[in-house]
């Protein structure tokens, strides 16, 4: 009479998993969060006193390269998750480490990126343009790879006996969400940091 | 924000059982998802999301248009962020509650953010 | 379910002994942590208070420097938001939702350990700052560039950068859990609409806490950008505007002091209807009025910048939004006492407790409506008439609405009851020390007090009302002296309390007191709002009072304990001295941080074979 056991998936009032929800509350705060960096980025704009400015240093057929690669990785995230759904083991591992590569190939853009930039004289301490450019895109930045690391360990996991199925296919979603929504950021700042950098200060 | 706390609102309690909407008998988990993409769709949507990239490329080395990109811009990159989320992040199959959810996040943060953009432009 | 056989000890069953609070993920002790912890830390900040009482006592003292006075009233606030108020509403948050909508525990049994563990380091963070170099100097809203490097090149606000973003993390994690566990652990039956009004404040606040956490996080890590990595972001050399930290902290801010007192309302509308013996008037509208201060209260933050210079515009759309906001607070109150009207009352202490806080609320309101005008603030504005509003708000109402529930709930959470005479006592000083202290800083104010100075010149016609207001502080001091004697007199020799001492309204009381470990034996069916009251009253017997009976809950299995939690706290404890102090400690952190990260993702939810506690 009284034995309602803990079970992996109990009833919830939704029928929705609790993690599931979890991850959206969670991606609705990082709105806000990577809202700040932006609105910081852009109340500063236009406001350095001394250079390097966004005209000197960004190289837009590069950034779109790195854009290009960090929009097909959330395509084989996707891949990746449709396969596991259909039972396609293989398949999900070959698209889930594709993203990883793709995921990587993006920061090797960045890190290419912000090198040159030093070269050219831009450091986070030159001016606000410095320090607002290189805090919001290493953040972004950071997000990436601490999901490259998640995907990662899913797809070595994935080797262990049972460790991921098509049943559990719950975990890889929500890490899908995640991967997802740190492109939807890089969607915002390749234009509203990068495209917009063209004028001198709206 | 505010619709997400009314979401299983407006059952008045003359009621006198359990309301089978919100209660879900034991061990049981429905399935949320009526639809899937198939990878057809994800490919197109992949391709949609390129090609809008390079009408941005486009648009930005357009030399006419001055500050007028910037609408421009900004609608393109809303249209990508809008694919992403309604087919890649599922929103669009799911429940409205993940919706609320987000889009309330997202709505509270580009109000406060444009808030504090105009305050410095005052 | 695949495990990997770890090279680490074994998970632990036992529920015993020092290591069992350690390792417990269960709601109630997590709760019980909680408020311990707060409530000591709460009575360091009132120490920190009375220091500065002691000091302005008289003119031109000479107790404290005026370096340590600024130390005092910077710790002071944010002890008392950060570590006094917001862990003191988690105790009652941990302790009651699960209870209030039937269910077993929380969403996330081990990230609510974690948030408490995270919550207890990032205050030892910043309390311990006193013995390691200073505590931070600069007010608890840390306006930069006074809080810059070249300004406060000491180690003080190094802590209270690092010290808040722990405790950032904590509340996040926090208010996630409370928000799924609300939207997806209701008892069957249980719609939105009716559940108790605490539940509904904690749901509302959580989700203001996960939209305004973010932002002073931003805050805080570009002004450690600056101190830490040279950066620019208020450094005004560079051509940055200290006016932005202004804006980021008060959009954090202001939905911040709505986190304070939402939970204290919830209380509040806990505790009057079970001493007026009538359900809570216009529950639906009280509902919403919480809802509309959540979202209105995004609306108003630069009432707390009126005086900075934004200009006409931006403070008359400003000052009639905060006008605004106080129509949802003003129809709480008028609900309030139409749940008192024509109820047959009980003056419990609890009861007195939150019939003050009616009263000093309404207090603090009318002092906050009278600086939503902004030329009227142009004068208030950083003098004591602001700290008496603050006060009013934060101690008259907050404060008072948790001791109100602390009467209310100890008999659950202990079977005892705290003494009820003793409470009185412990009622009036507190009552008149608080209106002792605080109601003649409306007339300090008014009469061009600043805040923040540590002392003042004799003739200004200050010397009066600073004494009076000193006394009061001891007063009030010795009203929390005589609740702790009742805490410790109670816990030992209280009188024995069963299930539902009160004849209260809510599920919580249907179980005994205290809950077994599995809060229900048997998960209720809700009809309707109130339902504990419905069954006894009204003739629903789907609500099962449990009896407590030997066998009673047998074969209930809970998740068991954990040490990964607190692990992973620590990992952030280390990090966030090693980034004061040597960046390899931070690297250390970071590494102990992914090891409890990766560990608590193998471990599973739930034991294949728990033992039985």
């Amino acid at each position: 009479m009284a034995a309602a056991h803990a079970e992996e998936h109990p009833a919830t009032t939704t029928g929705l998993d609790h993690r599931k929800l979890l991850i959206w509350a969670f991606l609705a705060s990082d709105c806000m969060f990577f809202g700040a960096l932006i609105a910081t980025y852009l109340v500063y704009y236009g406001k350095s006193l001394v250079g390097p400015y966004p005209q000197d240093v960004f190289d837009i057929p590069v950034t779109s390269v790195s854009t290009f690669v960090l929009l097909m990785s959330s395509m084989s995230m996707v891949l990746s998750y449709s396969a596991l759904r259909r039972g396609n083991i293989k398949a999900f591992r070959i698209w889930l480490l594709s993203t990883c590569i793709l995921g990587a190939t993006f920061i090797g853009f960045q890190v290419f990126e912000f090198n040159d930039f030093v070269q050219h004289g831009l450091t986070p301490r030159t001016n606000l343009f410095g320090s607002t450019f290189f805090t919001l895109t290493g953040t972004h930045g950071a997000h990436v790879t601490l999901g490259i690391i998640w995907l990662l360990s899913m797809f070595f996991y994935s080797f262990k006996k049972g460790g991921i199925t098509p049943a559990k296919h719950l975990e890889l979603d929500i890490a899908a969400l995640y991967w997802h929504f740190v492109d939807i950021v890089w969607i915002v700042i390749f234009t509203v940091v990068y495209l917009f950098g063209v004028f001198e200060g709206f | 924000m505010a619709d997400t706390k009314k979401s299983h609102a407006g059952h008045n309690d003359a009621g006198a059982h359990a309301d089978r909407s919100d209660f879900v008998a034991a061990g049981h988990t429905p399935h949320v998802e009526a639809h899937h993409p198939t990878a057809a769709t994800y490919i197109k949507v992949a391709m949609t999301l390129v090609a809008i990239t390079m009408v941005e490329l486009l648009v930005f080395y357009v030399e006419g248009l001055g500050k007028g990109i910037i609408p421009v811009l900004l609608v393109l990159s809303s249209i990508k962020f809008a694919l992403v989320i309604m087919f890649y992040m599922h929103l669009k199959y799911d429940t409205r509650l993940f919706s609320m959810l987000f889009l309330g996040g997202l709505a509270l943060a580009i109000s406060v953010y444009i808030a504090l953009l105009a305050l410095f432009y005052l | 379910m695949a495990t990997f056989a770890l090279p680490v000890p074994k998970r632990p069953v036992s529920c015993t002994g020092v290591w069992g609070w350690i390792t417990t993920i269960d709601h109630k002790r997590i709760g019980a942590l909680y408020g311990i912890t707060a409530f000591i830390l709460f009575v360091s900040g009132g120490i920190e208070a009375l220091f500065m009482r002691a000091q302005l006592m008289r003119p031109e003292m000479a107790l404290v420097s005026p370096e340590v006075f600024n130390q005092l009233f910077t710790m002071h606030a944010t002890t008392m938001i950060f570590l006094g108020v917001m862990p003191l509403s988690a105790a009652f948050f941990n302790y009651l939702v699960p209870l209030q909508i039937g269910a077993r525990d929380v969403a996330f049994p081990r990230l609510n350990a974690f948030s408490y563990w995270t919550f207890l380091f990032g205050a030892l963070i910043l309390k311990l700052s006193w013995f390691l170099g200073g505590a931070p100097n600069a007010g608890w809203f840390g306006y930069a560039p006074l809080t810059g490097l070249q300004a406060n090149p000491g180690v003080g606000i190094d802590f209270w950068v690092v010290g808040l973003q722990v405790l950032a993390v904590a509340s996040l994690a926090a208010s996630l859990n409370f928000i799924i566990t609300i939207i997806n652990m209701r008892a069957p039956g249980m719609t939105l609409m009716r559940m108790p009004m605490f539940t509904w404040m904690t749901l509302v606040t959580s989700f203001l806490l996960i939209l305004a956490f973010p932002v002073i996080t931003i805050a805080l890590l570009e002004l450690m950008m600056d101190r830490f990595y040279g950066m620019n972001f208020f450094v005004p050399a560079a051509g940055a505007n200290p006016v932005l930290w202004q804006h980021l902290f008060w959009i954090f801010g202001h939905p911040e002091v709505y986190i304070l007192i939402l939970p204290a309302m919830g209380i509040v509308s806990e505790i009057l209807p079970t001493f007026s013996r009538k359900p809570l008037f216009g529950y639906p509208v009280v509902v919403l009025s919480g809802v509309l201060i959540g979202f209105m209260g995004w609306m108003v933050w630069s009432h707390h910048m009126f005086t900075v210079g934004l200009g006409p515009v931006a403070n008359s759309v400003f000052a009639i939004t905060t006008m605004a906001i106080a129509v949802p607070t003003g129809v709480k109150i008028f609900n309030w006492i139409g749940t008192m009207w024509g109820g047959s009352i009980r003056f419990s202490t609890a009861m007195l407790y939150a019939i003050g806080f009616i009263a000093l609320f309404i207090i603090g309101g009318l002092s906050g409506v009278m600086h939503s005008s902004a030329p009227s603030d142009a004068q208030q504005q950083d003098t004591y008439f602001i700290v008496a509003h603050i006060h009013y708000v934060l101690f008259g109402g907050a404060i008072m609405a948790i001791f109100g529930g602390i009467y209310y709930w100890f008999p659950k959470m202990t079977g005892k009851f705290l003494n009820e005479k003793l409470g009185f006592w412990n009622f009036i000083f507190v009552f008149g020390g608080t209106n002792i202290t605080f109601f003649p800083m409306h007339f300090l104010g008014l009469d061009g007090m600043p805040r923040r100075i540590y002392t003042y010149a004799e003739g200004m016609g200050w010397d009066f009302w600073n004494l009076v207001s000193s006394v009061g502080s001891f007063t009030l001091a010795f009203g929390v002296l005589i609740f702790i004697v009742n805490f410790f007199y109670s816990l030992i020799k209280g009188k024995q309390a069963g299930a539902d001492p009160w004849d209260a309204r809510t599920l919580e009381w249907s179980i005994p007191s205290p809950p077994p470990e599995y809060n229900f034996a048997q998960i209720p069916v809700v009809h309707g709002r109130d339902p504990l009251w419905e069954q006894k009253h009204g003739g629903h017997h789907t609500v099962p009072v449990a009896g407590g009976s030997v066998g009673e809950g047998h074969g209930i299995h809970m998740p068991q304990p954990s040490y990964w939690p607190i692990f992973t706290s620590i990992g952030l404890l280390v990090g966030a001295y090693g980034l004061i102090f040597a960046w390899p400690v931070a690297v250390l952190g970071g590494a102990i941080l992914m090891i409890g990260i990766y560990a608590w993702s193998l471990e599973p939810v739930n034991e294949p074979d728990p033992a039985h506690h």
